[in-house]
């Protein structure tokens, strides 16, 4: 048994994973370059005119791109936010629950949505939502509606992030209940003595054991607040909510796949992958930071 | 504990069930009224009578379906890419897990591959150099295009490796010494060792692979070789049912709601029936994600 071989062996095992993540992240990245050119597809990276910033100059002055931009930062830290405050109060009344098999089962209701493709829920939501759905059918025994929950700009923003919250606060509330579980069951005991009230125990127990990993959670979204869910709007949207609906993601499909204007889209997405960059190294640092927390 | 418990606090106990019970039910409504429409006539889902319950309950939608060559090719496609994505995404794991999991010392190189993946994990380019990329492999309507650009899951390999790393450095020292290679190491002492971490990122990859449409949706450009997530989305989503011929007919008489609303519940059937394995691995997966030292 000597060293060399085994270096040698871990060398061909590693190859594979290395050719890989060079073909399909590093090659993509070198194709980014076209967001300094005017790039033709005929003429390819080595023949397309370079044109400086002037894609991203076009870019800011565009007035869509400012509202596509804004409607992003908006509907993915509202996610972020409902989500959170969702999944914690699901979990810390969940805790509350004394019988294990309905928690259990509780459980398994609610993950159910995050295991399934946007493409499935939206084609759900689309049915539910319609002028004559599920949830009009409700309201107008309510004497309320039609109202039409895909269309309006206005309420769309809001369509996207309580279904987000649908989908997601079961799943989410795993790792709160992990801490709730880890409380040492004395701590309640101790409190009940002293005459703690139900409330109490939850706001002065549960809750700052929780706190730890609502910070994680929190840091580790902050890398994400330029991701708004691709899928989930375009299955969800269409042109008349574009105002209110239309995302980086989404916009960069349309210019720059649909339309064929390769260097703007690249250009904006040269420019999302570059603060998101920023963004991740923030959230790993304050991660690091305020939950001592590693990747790695 | 026999501490004499209130019944004030009794009842608040019950009524926290009973709202979490309420809340767990509300969150399936919308699978149940996908399948009840699927499952009534087309005038009972046209005249919005369908809730939770089948109206003139009937198994036509599904007849239809069985007898949908297009449905059950793009089903094929799907199964298929599941079946060589994820074995391909499992194997890659293993094979760049575990060299990552040794020091720098055994195998010299070591941090700068790991910040290579980790760089590439965070690193998200863009849609257009990465179609541009596929686009100049000559993969497009091709059905590698689906599986090989995703082919290296980072963050299953970081899973994987944290897990390998855990594991007690005797085992190891001890096949050593008899003299066991790099390769017999990770084949009878590491991998047997692993299997709930297996378990965990083989089923990230089931179900990212099923899932998934976009790659679909822009990476072929002829319809039958859709997976069966992109092509529930043109049909359902996009809006443009291929009506022709003896289908046009076939369509006027189920209602088009009742159709599609078949369809999605047979693209959820097959995480229905790994549902069970997924709520057991899946949250051991986020546990082992969020290692803390």
């Amino acid at each position: 048994m000597s060293k060399n071989t085994d270096r040698a062996a871990y060398y061909v095992m590693i190859l594979p994973g290395l050719l890989l993540l060079f073909a399909f992240t590093f090659v993509p990245l070198y194709y980014s370059i076209i967001a300094f050119q005017k790039f033709n597809p005929a003429l390819g990276v080595q023949g397309s005119p370079w044109v400086g910033l002037d894609n991203i100059l076009y870019m800011f002055s565009l007035r869509d791109a400012r509202q596509v931009f804004f409607n992003t930062v908006f509907i993915a830290s509202m996610k972020m936010v409902v989500v959170l405050l969702a999944a914690v109060t699901f979990a810390l009344l969940l805790n509350e629950v004394r019988f294990a098999r309905t928690q259990r089962t509780i459980q398994t209701m609610v993950y159910l949505p995050h295991f399934l493709s946007w493409v499935i829920l939206a084609g759900i939501l689309r049915t539910i939502l319609a002028r004559d759905g599920m949830l009009n059918d409700f309201l107008g025994v309510l004497g309320v509606g039609p109202v039409y929950f895909l269309g309006q700009p206005n309420l769309f923003p809001w369509v996207i992030i309580l279904s987000d919250v649908w989908k997601e606060f079961g799943f989410e509330a795993i790792v709160y209940l992990a801490a709730l579980t880890a409380i040492d069951p004395t701590l309640y005991e101790v409190a009940e003595l002293d005459g703690a009230s139900r409330f109490e125990k939850m706001r002065f127990i549960s809750v700052p054991s929780i706190a730890p990993v609502i910070v994680l959670v929190g840091c580790l979204s902050i890398g994400n607040v330029l991701n708004a869910g691709f899928d989930q709007i375009f299955n969800l949207y269409s042109p008349i909510v574009y105002a209110t609906g239309d995302i980086i993601d989404t916009y960069v499909y349309r210019i720059g796949l649909l339309q064929g204007q390769y260097s703007l889209g690249t250009a904006v997405g040269v420019f999302k992958t570059v603060v998101a960059l920023l963004l991740i190294g923030v959230s790993y640092w304050a991660a690091n930071r305020f939950a001592s927390y590693r990747i790695f | 504990m026999f501490s004499a418990r209130s019944t004030s606090d009794r009842i608040v106990d019950y009524l926290i069930t009973l709202l979490l019970i309420f809340v767990g039910v509300s969150t399936l409504l919308p699978l149940v009224n996908t399948l009840a429409i699927s499952l009534s006539t087309k005038t009972a889902v046209s005249g919005g009578m369908v809730g939770l319950w089948p109206v003139g309950f009937n198994l036509d939608a599904y007849g239809y379906i069985l007898r949908d060559g297009s449905f059950w090719r793009a089903f094929g496609i799907s199964v298929l890419r599941v079946v060589i994505g994820a074995s391909l995404n499992v194997g890659l794991s293993i094979l760049t897990a575990f060299p990552l999991s040794r020091t720098d010392r055994a195998f010299r190189g070591r941090n700068l591959f790991m910040w290579l993946f980790v760089f590439g994990m965070i690193l998200n380019v863009g849609l257009v150099p990465w179609y541009l990329t596929i686009s100049n492999y000559n993969l497009i309507d091709n059905f590698w295009a689906l599986v090989l650009p995703g082919a290296i899951p980072i963050w299953s390999v970081i899973i994987l490796m944290n897990f390998f790393r855990n594991i007690p450095k005797e085992l190891d020292e001890a096949a050593r010494i008899d003299g066991a290679n790099p390769w017999q190491l990770l084949w009878s002492i590491y991998l047997p060792t692993s299997l709930p971490a297996l378990a965990t990122i083989t089923l990230f990859a089931i179900v990212g692979h099923w899932n998934s449409f976009f790659d679909g949706l822009i990476l072929m450009n002829d319809p039958a070789n859709y997976p069966l997530q992109t092509y529930i989305q043109q049909l359902v989503i996009a809006d443009r049912p291929a009506l022709h011929g003896g289908q046009a007919q076939m369509m006027a008489q189920l209602s088009n709601n009742t159709l599609n609303a078949a369809k999605l519940f047979v693209a959820m059937i097959p995480i229905l029936l790994i549902y069970p394995l997924l709520q057991r691995y899946f949250v051991r997966g986020i546990m082992l994600g969020a290692v803390k030292e």
